[in-house]
């Protein structure tokens, strides 16, 4: 028999945007979300570039050679080559020499680390979503799956799309900001559309996370490179409003 | 609890008010400028203050894979037209460039804000750092610059032209359904906010 608790959902401010965590599946103690969020902080602590102190900075400043790297840091760093080298190139955390910036690949990876806090104490039916990037795991608090909304880029406070998970990640890369158009380069004369959203969703929220940001990278190719990618869906709305979507993306579009 | 403590709430309050509305319209103005930025090149005024240079760089991300890679952008992407506040135009995918400039109506009948020119604080957006200035005429935010914006998720750049496989293609349509979670970029509107509010503050000083 299923027993259904009234799920306990906590959200604060960490790393300049909302953290937002949800647990069904028992009725837990609000130390279980301080710890989640205790989490972020201490990642914050370590990989913030804007902090003067965090160790990150302080690499950046020269001040730490490799070889006094935290664990943590060296793992970023490891994934980092990694995703670089799967996503040719497109993902790269080096600014210039001895400069790096991981933000992009760190919060996906908090995210994740921090649901392996949940999963380690028996939990199975909760999200994790943090500035719009989501891992979620088991059923909602009416035993369905986890509905996701994606946002329309044009219009706030409205969803142009809902998918449905169970154990999954589901990350956006977006931006109001325009860069500069891209150019065929075989006709300089016709603009590439630019795209304003893309929506990945992976096996859980660091793979999604670092693929959508490295694909959005790739501008209109990006989606071709989510089909080519085992395991993952995506959803691209270009500037016009139009959406390409990936041939197995429409299975989350039910349950 | 005094008529002066009573008093001092009902001020507080009517503060807050002024301000809640206030940020609302500003708000969406903001949103609509930093989507219109794109199209309106030729209206946006570049601002590169001296000393925003020497702050952290925006981080880039991405790689550009040509041999010839550009050292990451130094100068804060600039936005700044002066547009009247309207919702609807945000949901327009394709916005038109803005006409010249005009001033917005005060949010309050009374103008609430002292003329002149206000910067905002940096604030941390996690991808990127924020900060806007705002010109105040006439009571009302006449024009928001943004003097930092991230620009880590930069599309601007080089990519190889490969086959496009044969994928399905819509038009985005509003749904009305409720959701248990949202997926979307949000990390630059709290900044945004932060930054703004701070200017804001010292235009009401």
């Amino acid at each position: 028999m299923l027993i259904l608790y009234q799920p306990m959902t906590s959200t604060r401010h960490i790393m300049g945007m909302p953290i937002t965590l949800e647990i069904v599946d028992n009725n837990i103690g609000a130390e279980v979300a301080d710890e989640v969020f205790a989490y972020f902080k201490s990642i914050n602590n370590k990989f913030s570039t804007y902090k003067p102190e965090s160790e990150i900075s302080q690499i950046n400043l020269g001040k730490v050679s490799a070889a006094d790297y935290s664990p943590e840091m060296r793992t970023i760093f490891a994934l980092a080559e990694e995703t670089k080298q799967l996503t040719n190139g497109y993902f790269d955390i080096k600014i210039k020499d001895g400069i790096y910036d991981p933000s992009g690949l760190v919060k996906g990876w908090a995210i994740h680390n921090a649901a392996k806090i949940l999963v380690d104490k028996g939990l199975k039916n909760y999200y994790l979503v943090a500035g719009g990037d989501i891992q979620a795991s088991g059923l909602n608090n009416n035993g369905k799956p986890w509905s996701v909304g994606i946002k329309n880029p044009f219009k706030k406070h409205e969803l142009i799309k809902i998918i449905y998970i169970t154990n999954q990640g589901v990350a956006t890369s977006g931006t109001y900001e325009q860069g500069q158009h891209i150019y065929n380069p075989h006709n300089r004369t016709s603009l590439i559309t630019d795209i304003v959203s893309l929506t990945v969703i992976g096996p859980n929220i660091f793979e999604a996370d670092r693929f959508a940001t490295a694909a959005f990278a790739m501008g209109p190719y990006g989606i071709n490179f989510i089909e080519k990618l085992n395991g993952f869906e995506g959803y691209m709305i270009d500037e016009n409003g139009l959406a390409t979507k990936t041939s197995g993306f429409e299975k989350y579009t039910k349950f | 609890m005094s008529k002066g403590q009573i008093q001092k709430i009902g001020k507080a309050i009517n503060f807050m008010k002024k301000f809640f509305f206030s940020s609302i319209v500003f708000v969406t103005f903001a949103g609509y400028v930093l989507y219109v930025r794109h199209s309106t090149a030729s209206l946006v005024d570049a601002i590169t203050p001296p000393g925003l240079l020497n702050v952290q760089s925006a981080p880039t991300l991405t790689n550009v894979s040509s041999g010839s890679s550009p050292p990451p952008k130094q100068t804060p992407a600039p936005v700044a037209s002066t547009t009247q506040p309207k919702p609807k135009s945000v949901s327009d995918p394709t916005p038109k460039p803005v006409p010249a400039p005009k001033p917005i109506p005060a949010p309050t009948p009374q103008g609430q804000y002292k003329n002149g020119v206000y910067t905002g604080n940096l604030a941390d957006a996690y991808y990127g750092n924020i900060q806007v200035r705002v010109t105040i005429s006439g009571g009302a935010i006449i024009h928001v610059a943004f003097l930092q914006y991230p620009s880590d998720r930069n599309t601007s750049v080089r990519i190889n032209m490969q086959a496009m496989p044969h994928l399905q293609q819509e038009a985005i349509a509003a749904q009305n359904s409720k959701v248990n979670i949202v997926s979307g970029a949000t990390d630059s509107s709290q900044a945004f906010r932060q930054s703004l509010a701070y200017a804001l503050a010292q235009a009401k000083n």
